[in-house]
């Protein structure tokens, strides 16, 4: 491939050099770098966050820290991992970079209110750590919010809850601005059945963020307005219901779990068929299911309020149509299964963590049923169980394949190719760890070991020492591979433009790309996983 | 790097956009729902002790407003700037002639002792607290979305001044507009919802 600057090299205009140059950039892979970073340094931080909470429970009684550091590090470690990991890593980073140039645009349709976006994310981080700061320390409820207790505790709730709104703001702006760059940039002969896997998912997504966050947003403005004004709206002495707030609240915070976890599906979906030298079985049952969870997934809130006094049949519909949902999530992973069937594997490092997550997603998804139903969720809910069968989806799912992702991509986005070894091993590493922190935490939660408490009953000993051995592991493996990252820049060894043989347009463009994305026009395949001329090519090459 | 502007993308960002405003308030409708079904009585009580003058006169204020800056794009579009300007000005007007209206309402409201946590609302029926907490968070935040409103407006307004605005460039007055509409819509809501149907 001819020789072209890449997006790094090209020179800023005059008065926007130096730092400058990245923040009041308007270009759309600048500023995924720049959430990159962000994302990086809180994910890191709640990771240690949560590492210090299981350190805490490994044995019985105080051992690092206190009851009241506890409740509002649970709180932060839910906070940051929710509104400042998983809601915005995928598609603020991969999706900001990608995005536009799975499609064949230059850029994305707003490209100043993307840099807006960034900034009420970064102000959002900011705010939550002025929080913890200020006031009465950091809010100790949670990440729910949930009333009476937020509205009458004397911790910083309010401005937590700012921080939260803010992020719903920056996540909704992203959303928007995706389904128009979707709906009006694609480049030519690319019709909505030629978009990569990965663009539908954040389309699904963006839907997701537009149509549920303004929900989020108004029960937070409530909680505020209640801590100053003191209405009343979800005080029972006074004629409130505090089941509407948990109405309101799940009415976002659900679809917001499909926000983080349609986006990983994506990065699956492109990883799997790379990587099988194969087609991707069923294409469109991949859209439908993106566009079926999205549609499914708002209609599923109350699951989360089975124990909160809801009448028994809103508990039935409901459960039921929490099943629904399984249906269009098992065609995607029997998707994938079946594009590795009979195909040529290659693995690498990319292929070794989508794996892991199918696995490990796959656990999460059948133990969500679990609580699905009603009636097993009963005797589960409030308990250890709910917190491993949500970092299964969430981090076995969302994390590891923002991981999956991060090497994926790597190379395009930095032109550089981090060493193998270390990746698989770290990798390995966490796997192994995640399933020793997370396993005991299941069989903690049916022998009825709450969640959220700072200290357990003496039998619960085991199980809570065991969680934490394996947290050790898994932060250890999860270090090893941000070192492993990060010494690819000492290393220097550049990556071609197609180091994994991929067939959607980020790979038809030099790594790092150009600052206009393309050095030609892109040429769309009729089918974006045709992989024929990549099979050809590896032939003539092998001669 | 982008030749033409493409408007149809524009507005369609715009109605996302406002889309998700209602969304923000139909939280606050359900909360009205539900309260009403519990409530029905002393949400009638609370109704009768607003002032549907106040509110009928808001309302017409608002629907010329709305369509004056209508007439506002329009005038641009024929690139007849003073008109355009005169239009805008009186929208603004408008709006403030519906905060000052929205202030004496309050006024009144808070010296018969009817705000939140007001002795009187401590006291009564418990639907009658929440009526009153649902009319100020509910037409609060939209006074607030009134005042957005007028700060774009202003702005849409300097710019049409300093022709950075014309028949060939108007996106930003266009969504200003629809914005200021999307406050008369949520208006056209609220106002049989408290002052009319109870």
């Amino acid at each position: 491939m001819e020789q072209v600057k890449s997006f790094y090299e090209t020179p800023s205009p005059a008065g926007l050099t130096g730092i400058k140059a990245w923040l009041l950039t308007h270009d759309h892979k600048r500023l995924a770098l720049m959430y990159l970073w962000a994302v990086f340094f809180w994910l890191v931080l709640a990771v240690f966050l949560g590492m210090a909470l299981r350190l805490e429970l490994m044995f019985i009684g105080e051992t690092i820290m206190g009851p009241e550091v506890y409740n509002s590090f649970f709180t932060l470690h839910g906070v940051i991992m929710i509104f400042l990991f998983v809601i915005p890593a995928i598609p603020a980073i991969f999706g900001n970079f990608f995005l536009p140039i799975q499609i064949g645009a230059d850029d994305v349709f707003f490209p100043r209110l993307n840099l807006f976006s960034w900034y009420l994310y970064m102000i959002g981080g900011l705010v939550a750590v002025i929080s913890l700061f200020t006031g009465d320390g950091f809010a100790d409820t949670g990440w729910t919010f949930y009333v009476p207790f937020s509205v009458s505790t004397e911790t910083n709730v309010s401005l937590t809850v700012t921080a939260a709104f803010i992020l719903g703001m920056s996540s909704l702006l992203t959303g928007l601005n995706f389904v128009t760059t979707i709906h009006r940039m694609r480049g030519k002969g690319m019709g909505w059945l030629q978009i990569p896997l990965f663009t539908w998912s954040l389309y699904a997504t963006a839907w997701v963020q537009i149509l549920a966050t303004p929900v989020i947003s108004i029960t937070l403005v409530l909680v505020v307005i209640e801590r100053f004004l003191n209405i009343g709206l979800f005080d029972p002495a006074r004629g409130g219901d505090p089941l509407l707030y948990q109405h309101l609240f799940w009415m976002y915070s659900h679809p917001a779990v499909y926000i983080m976890i349609l986006p990983a599906m994506g990065i699956i979906s492109e990883i799997i068929p790379v990587f099988s030298r194969k087609a991707i079985f069923g294409y469109k049952g991949i859209i439908i299911s993106s566009m079926a969870i999205a549609v499914a997934g708002s209609l599923v809130w109350a699951h989360h309020m089975y124990t909160s006094g809801m009448s028994d049949v809103s508990v039935f519909v409901f459960s039921l149509l929490t099943f629904l949902v399984a249906i269009p999530t098992a065609v995607k992973v029997f998707s994938w299964i079946s594009t590795m069937y009979k195909g040529s594997i290659l693995m690498t490092p990319p292929l070794l963590m989508a794996l892991i997550f199918i696995y490990l997603f796959s656990v999460g998804g059948l133990t969500g049923l679990v609580l699905g139903a009603a009636g097993t969720d009963i005797h589960v809910h409030d308990t250890t169980f709910v917190v491993a069968h949500f970092h299964f989806v969430m981090f076995g799912g969302t994390g590891f394949a923002f991981f999956a992702g991060l090497h994926y991509w790597w190379p395009k986005m930095f032109g550089l190719m981090y060493n193998f070894k270390r990746a698989y091993i770290s990798a390995v590493l966490a796997a192994i760890g995640f399933i020793f922190h997370y396993i005991p935490m299941f069989i903690l939660g049916l022998q009825g070991m709450p969640r959220r408490y700072f200290d357990y009953l003496p039998q619960f000993e085991t199980g809570n020492f065991l969680a934490g051995f394996g947290g050790i592991l898994m932060v250890a493996g999860i270090l090893l591979m941000f070192i492993n990252l990060w010494v690819s820049f000492r290393v220097r060894e550049t990556a071609t433009a197609d180091p994994w043989g991929g067939t959607t347009l980020e790979w038809s463009v030099p790594s790092p790309p150009p600052l206009h994305n393309f050095v030609n026009e892109p040429e769309v395949l009729e089918y974006p996983y045709d992989f024929s001329g990549v099979l050809a090519r590896a032939a003539k090459d092998k001669g | 790097m982008e030749t033409a502007i493409d408007k149809t993308g524009v507005k369609i960002g715009m109605w996302i956009f406002l889309y998700s405003e209602i969304i923000l308030f139909g939280g606050l409708f359900v909360l009205y729902a539900v309260y009403f079904h519990t409530f029905p009585e002393d949400f009638a009580e609370g109704g009768k002790e607003l002032n549907r003058i106040f509110g009928t006169a808001n309302t017409l204020v608002l629907l010329i407003s709305s369509f004056t800056v209508a007439a506002s794009i329009t005038a641009v579009q024929r690139r007849k700037k003073g008109q355009a300007i005169g239009f805008l000005i009186f929208s603004l007007l408008c709006g403030l002639a519906f905060l000052v209206n929205k202030y004496f309402e309050w006024g009144a409201k808070f010296h018969h002792d009817l705000y939140p946590n007001s002795d009187l609302l401590l006291d009564s029926e418990p639907g009658f607290n929440i009526f009153f907490g649902l009319y100020y968070t509910i037409t609060g935040l939209h006074g607030l979305h009134v005042i957005i409103g007028m700060v774009l407006l202003s702005i849409s307004l300097g710019l049409v001044i300093r022709d950075k605005v014309t028949d060939q460039r108007y996106a930003m007055l266009e969504n200003s507009g629809l914005y200021w509409h999307l406050v008369d819509l949520i208006w056209i809501y609220v106002f049989p919802l408290f002052y009319l149907v109870l």
